[in-house]
């Protein structure tokens, strides 16, 4: 029953059984709507698609060989500005250094004059002292003397023996100076 | 064929051809060469999916591609780098042709993978006017170029002298040859793959074997997704070789 329908289908559309892509019939109408389908591809590619997708690569190009410059100017632009910063970083060491020099001479001189002062203050007083330390010295002598003597006076006198202030002192000074 | 398959099937019945017949769209049994037919259905359908793919995707035109104008990228850089590849610089001025025809027959191809589809490029009438067209611009660009020295084309200069009468006649028959093989070689394999899908996807009626069936459709469908990309590259590096023969004839 379907192979009737089909076969009288087939027979309707002037076709014989077999394979369809030999069936003749049908040729003209392929080859006439292929023909216009190529066309119209051909003018939208051509015409739109194609230009378009030029422009699209070409202008990609460009950015990317733009960026690529603008990317090395900035980078010897980083580069100039790290040398002049070193540069600058130099200049100011030597600076500090020039000042700290300065400063310490300066510094030098002032501690020069201070320690010339205070060393002849310090000698001045040291001579003072030194005369107050001689006279204290001097006088304690004399103390000791003055001591000693008494001290043999009273050491003879608890002895039972009577000395003469003479002998006593002749002999007092005669063992200081030992 | 297709009758003898369901004559002699009992309960199976195959129409593995009936996907390739012309029928008119709106009724009536006659093919005039006006008629719209399903032909004319999947031929506007490709022109509308190259519309798609190659215009509607690029309309932004980004500096940064996104998905779809990466892919409408992709094909104009792998069909413009193949003829500057293979027919030289001078070439290029033919690459909108040889893109119009890369992009129906990868379209057509595709289109014919959807289920229920028709597949253009599976008739002989179809793909003999590209191979003929192709064929027929080439040798007429050919002399035009290079007036009567196209024909050293066929006069190996490089071999022995008393071979080159032979080798002439060779080169000639295989360029006569070229159209038909061209042709053929496209529809062949469009009409062979849907063919077995179809005989694949009969089989599966039977429900002993239809989970074989349908692992056999899946993987027959892998492939044909494969073939149909090849054939449209394949068509297109051999139009690409016939053109640089025709720009450059001598060997």
């Amino acid at each position: 029953m379907a192979d009737n329908t089909n076969a009288a289908a087939e027979v309707a559309a002037g076709t014989q059984a077999g394979m369809p892509q030999l069936n003749v019939g049908t040729f003209d109408n392929q080859i006439f709507w292929l023909l216009v389908t190529l066309v119209v591809i051909y003018f939208v590619l051509s015409r739109v698609a194609l230009p378009r997708i030029a422009a699209i690569l070409a202008e990609r190009q460009g950015t990317i060989t733009n960026d690529i410059a603008a990317a090395e100017d900035l980078k010897a632009k980083a580069e100039a500005a790290e040398a002049a910063y070193d540069k600058a970083l130099a200049d100011a060491r030597a600076e500090a250094q020039r000042i700290a020099g300065e400063t310490k001479a300066a510094i030098q001189a002032d501690l020069d004059v201070a320690i010339e002062k205070a060393d002849a203050e310090i000698a001045a007083k040291a001579a003072e002292s030194e005369k107050a330390i001689a006279d204290i010295r001097a006088g304690a002598q004399d103390a000791v003397k003055e001591v000693a003597k008494d001290a043999a006076k009273d050491i003879v006198a608890l002895m039972g023996g009577k000395a003469d202030a003479k002998s006593i002192t002749a002999a007092v000074t005669a063992r200081m100076k030992g | 064929m297709a009758d003898e398959a369901h004559g002699e099937g009992g309960g199976l019945s195959f129409h593995p051809m009936d996907q390739f017949e012309v029928k008119p769209l709106f009724g009536g049994y006659d093919v005039h060469w006006y008629t719209i037919t399903n032909v004319t259905l999947w031929l506007a359908l490709a022109i509308l999916a190259i519309i798609g793919l190659m215009v509607l995707t690029t309309s932004k035109r980004a500096t940064v591609p996104g998905r779809g104008q990466s892919i409408a990228e992709l094909m104009y850089g792998f069909v413009y780098k193949m003829v500057e590849d293979v027919t030289g610089k001078d070439g290029i001025k033919y690459f909108p042709y040889i893109m119009t025809l890369f992009m129906f027959i990868l379209c057509a191809n595709f289109l014919g993978l959807i289920p229920m589809s028709f597949t253009t490029t599976s008739h002989i009438a179809v793909t003999a006017i590209l191979g003929f067209g192709v064929f027929i611009a080439v040798t007429v660009l050919g002399f035009v170029k290079n007036g009567a020295s196209f024909l050293g084309l066929f006069w190996v200069s490089s071999a022995p002298l008393p071979l080159r009468p032979v080798l002439a006649i060779i080169e000639i028959i295989s360029y006569f040859v070229r159209p038909v093989s061209h042709s053929i070689r496209l529809a062949g394999n469009m009409m062979a793959g849907h063919a077995v899908l179809k005989v694949f996807a009969g089989f599966a009626q039977v429900a002993a074997i239809a989970p074989v069936a349908i692992i056999g459709v899946m993987a027959i469908y892998g492939l044909e997704v494969l073939v149909s990309a090849i054939q449209a590259y394949v068509f297109t590096i051999l139009t690409c070789v016939y053109l640089k023969d025709a720009l450059h004839p001598h060997h």
